[in-house]
């Protein structure tokens, strides 16, 4: 369980946010929105262990996060806005690196059928060079399946996806809560993957 | 997995599975990359050669000038290769996820510079008894050049590393890491370089090439370290 108790952030000089209260339990999902440059990055960053936060309690399972605190690296799955993608790599490549990268095995059969459900059956051995925004956005979103993580902190999943894209996305979120995982979401369109299930954060 | 099992399982094996993560992902990478290898090398190859045009052929001038001559070379050479190290990883988001993994960030570090140095360390040492021949050194003195060169370079890329880990994210990183770093590699051109010079005085060059190891030891410890807290700096 992820509990925030009188966070405030900074960013330079500039004062992003303060007094923020929420707490996220197993099977929820929160979604932050709000105007560019309100935080909303920058609370993710801190969630996921990457930076710290000016004041305030950040606490995972009772402990308090520290920036990459080992016990949060093995919680936390964090995908944000670049796509940590190698443009030598093919698609195949790239996914199979990322999720080595996060300590699970990924095994071809594996990898095929995350590729598949992202619609990047045809594209896997293309280098990622050639590939569109959104196909990419997808080979980052297909490692959510393969590795198994408690926590996913995604920043703006949505960006450059479609219609279809946006439907996997929130049938993977949804199968993540289902499962008792939790999710921190920043995006500007807030998709609710089962009723019941999502809150919402607004930071001005 | 849960997250006890998971910690648990990356505990026992965890540096050496992020050591070869990192070196089998950057070995990948550099053979896709041929050509920014080949010009660095080429680099090297032409540094050298300049020499021998520029000086003259005296065959004495070139026998004392080449040892020191080579040594500049692959410290010029190891520079040119080091911003690709991990600016690239740094802008398309993955040193991120290098520092957000399970795994310990030195280890995956160390991972990276040993790749970093078979692609571009030891291409310039496999390379360098060939180019000594131009300048005339012994069978011997060609030998020591080459131990020599192969217990330094992995120093230069070590250290090179620190450098580059701490310029990331610095809009004139180039020219600031080259400043950096060539102060701290001047004791291995020292030791290098002197190391021939020993065996032509007659004296064990023993010396030298031991001081060489003990600074490659002495970097292989703490340069990942360094790094790793320079590239949190960097991502915070």
């Amino acid at each position: 369980m992820l509990v925030a108790q009188d966070l405030a952030a900074q960013r330079g000089d500039a004062l992003l946010f303060q007094g923020l209260d929420f707490a996220l339990r197993p099977g929820a999902a929160l979604f932050v929105s709000g105007p560019n440059g309100s935080g909303k990055t920058t609370l993710l960053r801190i969630v996921a262990a990457l930076t710290h936060a000016l004041r305030g309690k950040l606490t995972w399972d009772g402990s308090e996060i520290e920036p990459f605190a080992p016990a949060m690296r093995a919680a936390v799955l964090f995908i944000g806005h670049a796509p940590a993608l190698k443009e030598e790599l093919s698609a195949e490549e790239n996914l199979a690196s990322l999720v080595g990268l996060h300590g699970a095995s990924a095994e071809a059969p594996a990898l095929a059928d995350a590729l598949a459900t992202w619609s990047l059956a045809r594209q896997r051995s293309l280098p990622a060079r050639v590939l569109s925004q959104g196909q990419r956005r997808r080979i980052g979103l297909a490692r959510l399946r393969l590795v198994s993580r408690p926590l996913w902190v995604l920043d703006e999943p949505l960006t450059a996806l479609d219609t279809a894209g946006i439907d996997t996305l929130r049938a993977t979120v949804g199968e993540h809560l289902g499962r008792g995982g939790m999710a921190l979401i920043a995006t500007h369109h807030a998709f609710e993957p089962t009723a019941g299930t999502s809150h919402s954060l607004r930071l001005q | 997995m849960n997250e006890a099992t998971l910690q648990a399982s990356l505990a026992d094996d965890s540096a050496w599975s992020g050591v070869a993560w990192a070196l089998a992902r950057d070995l990948k990478l550099a053979l896709r990359s041929k050509a920014e290898l080949g010009v660095q090398l080429l680099f090297y190859v032409i540094v050298v050669s300049l020499f021998p045009l520029g000086v003259g052929p005296e065959p004495g001038i070139l026998r004392t000038l080449g040892p020191g001559v080579l040594w500049v070379a692959a410290l010029l050479a190891s520079l040119l290769a080091l911003p690709r190290l991990f600016a690239a990883d740094f802008a398309d988001g993955t040193l991120e996820q290098i520092a957000l993994a399970p795994y310990p960030l030195p280890a995956l570090i160390a991972g990276k510079i040993l790749a970093h140095w078979l692609a571009t360390g030891a291409p310039l040492v496999a390379l360098s008894p060939l180019l000594a021949m131009q300048f005339g050194l012994g069978g011997e003195e060609t030998t020591i050049l080459a131990v020599g060169l192969l217990l330094g370079t992995p120093t230069l890329s070590l250290l090179g590393a620190i450098g580059a880990a701490l310029t990331l994210g610095v809009r004139t990183g180039g020219a600031l890491l080259a400043l950096l770093i060539l102060p701290l590699y001047v004791p291995i051109l020292i030791f290098g370089a002197g190391a021939v010079e020993a065996l032509r005085a007659g004296l064990a060059s023993g010396g030298e090439l031991s001081i060489l190891a003990a600074a490659l030891l002495a970097a292989v410890v703490g340069a990942p370290l360094a790094c790793a807290a320079a590239v949190r700096i960097a991502l915070d």
